[in-house]
């Protein structure tokens, strides 16, 4: 009886931790009570993936009014897949909260942190697992909000105005998606995404179609961080609390990822988005600019977190441009390197969280001799790095292998050189943290830091260890985002 | 502010009033326009209007913030549990069909239920916002900015 | 095209841009979210408009009545008004914390004391 309500769950069980912790407000009792929603979500993440993979598509009914007018919860294999990825990150920032907000957020704001966790949680696996368009776009400003408020509760007052340019990009963003799909409502008279994906190419080539692409585009892009509209990234990471960071950096924009994706492949279908038009080559163009403009930019960043931050927008350059490929191999690149970046980028702000808080920032120079002073730290961060830069045996050259082979199938050879390339750029800004963490003397007079503490310390190195064991055994990891690729490529026609 | 007593008189005479419209707007909500945004925005209101004739104080006396808080989440929690007994007595999440022995009953006795909710959670919220805003003129950091 | 029977769209566009103006042009932040608040609003007229029926009345059965105007767009920008509202309170919020912060709403001022504050940071370092 409870399978058949895995859908709704996995949303409801964050929903109502939410007010919940509001009632409860002690910090250890809403910490644990955050803990252990993260704890079910996960719970429930793992069954409904594998019932999404052996049957496809499993449609659940809110409210028991059937599909096209009542609101649908549709899941298959790539929405399961990132909602597993989601719940898994909660699970791993979790633990870290307990120890690692304590140091940066007043203790009687505590409850509300957790309670915007798991409101942001709750809203991030609802845009997953909607299959109605609005619907999304409330899920979407949930998430939206909640991380608006997370990203403020930062101690430097910068964090403040990173949030205020957060919430004007993201409420255009999320605005121009409502006029998107309010033009795709007025031609369809539906809002129900399998309706729509039907519906749709029965409208035959019609501008408000392309209308609608173009603002649906350009407001997911704009929560996407997409290299033009990415300028909201860097100070909201840099700012926000190393768990939030290190939370968003791996959910909020990969969510966004797949909404594009779900869009694109699914709802307007390859033909109306790639073929005869533009659209590919301009993601493909707007990609490579992402992997090598930012990636200069984090060269020369002198805070680590900022470096993290511009290297994500850099990575996210790779995923789009496994979308652009418009091929299941190109999805399939897309897909593994959305699961393998949110692992590795994950763990990296985990593991910085603990040197922010010995250090009391994360600027580079103060990291002089970070190499003796915390030696797992700066090693686990190092491995992550080489996981950014795609070392074979490392998560991140799973998805850069991938990437390269779909662009091989298409003949599109230079693409892998300019993958290599942008690398390179990877190797120069780890490179940098490792300089002044291995072959610098710390700083005179410094007193002797240790690790950080173990609660804050372990689940970083979790994240960075399992980047490791999917760098050498990416069999599950790939047949899922192979599985997923398949699922937005159009099972649900 | 000694020369306000027809404002107190009549407020005093309103709010009773704004009270009963918001419940009427509430319950009526079934049947005709109406519900549980409406209800709670009025009942705000008169809570507001209480506040800026008797002072901050006072209203906070008779609406205390913890309260408020409190009643935030719990609207929210009234909302789900609605759904959540529809998942209990086998239905999906938020199906009012099951909630009682026919159909049309089980409809109303959802939607009674989900906008005593939402009625709770946007009084509540309407008047987070204006404690939250109207007590900031008299925190610490602004009084220093004046000196 | 008749235009006029287009004007809805007309005006919604022209409020659209006019919000996004204010957003990107003024430096002051409450403007901004003002700016914001109009860009939002548009929306619901585009929603709104076209769900109108001439001769239409609300959706609620009863005799006499054969024409009913679409009540879903209704409901959906019940919901976006919402958001919005819940978007410009979280905004001025974050004005007030701003305000006390960094002593200014106007955004040129802030990011000069932030490079201001970089600056210092570097010269210690």
């Amino acid at each position: 009886m409870l399978k058949q309500h895995l859908p709704i769950l996995l949303v409801i069980v964050p929903l109502i931790t939410a007010p919940l912790i509001v009632l409860l407000r002690r910090p250890l009792l809403s910490w644990m009570a955050a803990m252990l929603a993260s704890v079910v979500t996960l719970i429930i993440a793992i069954p409904l993936l594998q019932q999404a993979v052996d049957q496809g598509v499993i449609s659940y009914a809110i409210g028991t009014w059937p599909a096209p007018l009542g609101i649908e919860y549709r899941v298959d294999a790539a929405n399961a897949f990132v909602a597993l990825i989601v719940a898994l990150m909660a699970v791993f920032v979790m633990p870290y909260c307990r120890t690692g907000i304590a140091a940066e957020v007043r203790s009687e704001e505590h409850y509300l942190f957790y309670a915007m966790m798991m409101l942001c949680l709750a809203g991030l696996l609802g845009i997953l697992l909607t299959g109605d368009a609005f619907n999304l776009f409330v899920f979407l400003e949930i998430s939206s909000l909640a991380t608006y408020v997370l990203i403020a509760m930062g101690r430097d007052r910068r964090a403040l105005v990173a949030s205020y340019q957060y919430l004007l990009m993201g409420t255009i963003g999320a605005t121009l998606y409502v006029i998107g799909i309010g033009l795709l409502y007025l031609q369809t008279g539906t809002l129900n995404l399998a309706d729509l994906a039907q519906r749709l190419p029965v409208m035959g080539d019609v501008r408000a179609t392309l209308a609608a692409l173009a603002f649906i585009t350009v407001g997911i892009s704009l929560k996407i961080a997409l290299f033009p509209l990415h300028l909201w990234l860097p100070n909201a990471y840099a700012y926000s609390p190393s768990a939030v960071s290190a939370f968003l950096a791996a959910t909020a924009t990969k969510v966004s990822i797949y909404v594009l994706m779900r869009y694109f492949f699914t709802i307007f279908g390859e033909t109306v988005v790639f073929d005869a038009r533009y659209t590919g080559t301009l993601l493909l163009a707007l990609s490579l600019a992402a992997m090598f403009i930012p990636a200069v930019v984090a060269i020369f960043q002198k805070d680590v977190k900022r470096l993290l931050a511009y290297s994500s927008v850099s990575q996210i350059g790779y995923i789009t441009l496994g979308i652009s490929l418009s091929s299941v191999g190109g999805l399939t690149a897309a897909v593994a390197h959305l699961f393998n970046h949110a692992l590795t980028k994950g763990g990296m702000f985990l593991i910085l969280g603990g040197v922010v808080l010995r250090y009391g920032g994360a600027s580079l120079e103060r990291m002089a001799g970070l190499g003796r002073t915390m030696p797992i730290a700066a090693f686990a961060f190092v491995l992550g790095g080489l996981s950014l830069i795609g070392i074979p045996g490392t998560a991140g050259f799973i998805s850069k292998w991938y990437l390269v082979t779909a662009a091989m199938e298409e003949g599109q050879w230079w693409l892998a050189g300019a993958v290599m390339l942008s690398s390179l750029l990877a190797v120069i800004y780890v490179w940098r943290f490792v300089e002044v963490a291995y072959f610098r003397e710390p700083p005179e007079g410094s007193p002797s830091r240790g690790e950080a503490p173990l609660s804050m310390l372990l689940p970083g190195l979790a994240m960075i260890a399992a980047c490791l064991w999917f760098g050498l055994d990416a069999t599950w990891s790939g047949s899922m985002a192979r599985a997923a690729a398949e699922a937005l490529a159009g099972a649900w026609k | 502010m000694r020369l306000d007593i027809i404002l107190r008189v009549l407020a005093k005479l309103l709010i009773p009033f704004a009270v009963m419209f918001a419940s009427y707007v509430q319950f009526h909500g079934d049947f005709g326009p109406g519900g549980g945004f409406q209800a709670g925005v009025i009942a705000a209101a008169a809570v507001i209007f209480y506040a800026l004739i008797y002072g901050l104080p006072s209203a906070r006396k008779v609406v205390p913030d913890a309260l408020v808080e409190a009643m935030i989440a719990l609207g929210v929690l009234i909302y789900a549990g609605v759904g959540v007994a529809g998942l209990l007595l086998g239905g999906n999440f938020l199906d009012y069909f099951v909630l009682a022995h026919d159909p049309v009953h089980g409809q109303h006795r959802g939607i009674f239920w989900v906008e005593v909710g939402v009625l709770v959670t946007v009084f509540a919220v309407m008047l987070k916002i204006f404690y939250v805003f109207a007590g900031r003129s008299r925190s610490p950091v602004d009084s220093e900015d004046a000196s | 095209m008749n235009l006029a029977s287009h004007y809805t769209y007309f005006v919604t566009i022209l409020l659209l841009m006019v919000g996004l103006f204010i957003v990107i042009a003024r430096s002051n932040l409450i403007k901004k979210l003002v700016g914001l608040g109009l860009f939002q609003t548009a929306v619901y007229l585009l929603y709104i408009a076209p769900g109108k029926l001439i001769g239409g009345v609300a959706p609620i059965i009863g005799e006499g009545f054969d024409v009913y105007s679409n009540p879903l767009p209704h409901v959906l920008i019940l919901t976006a008004i919402v958001v919005g509202v819940a978007t410009l309170a979280l905004g001025l919020a974050l004005v007030v914390r701003i305000k006390e912060a960094y002593g200014s709403i106007e955004e040129e001022e802030i990011l000069e004391r932030d490079a201001a504050d970089e600056l210092n940071a570097t010269d210690r370092a």
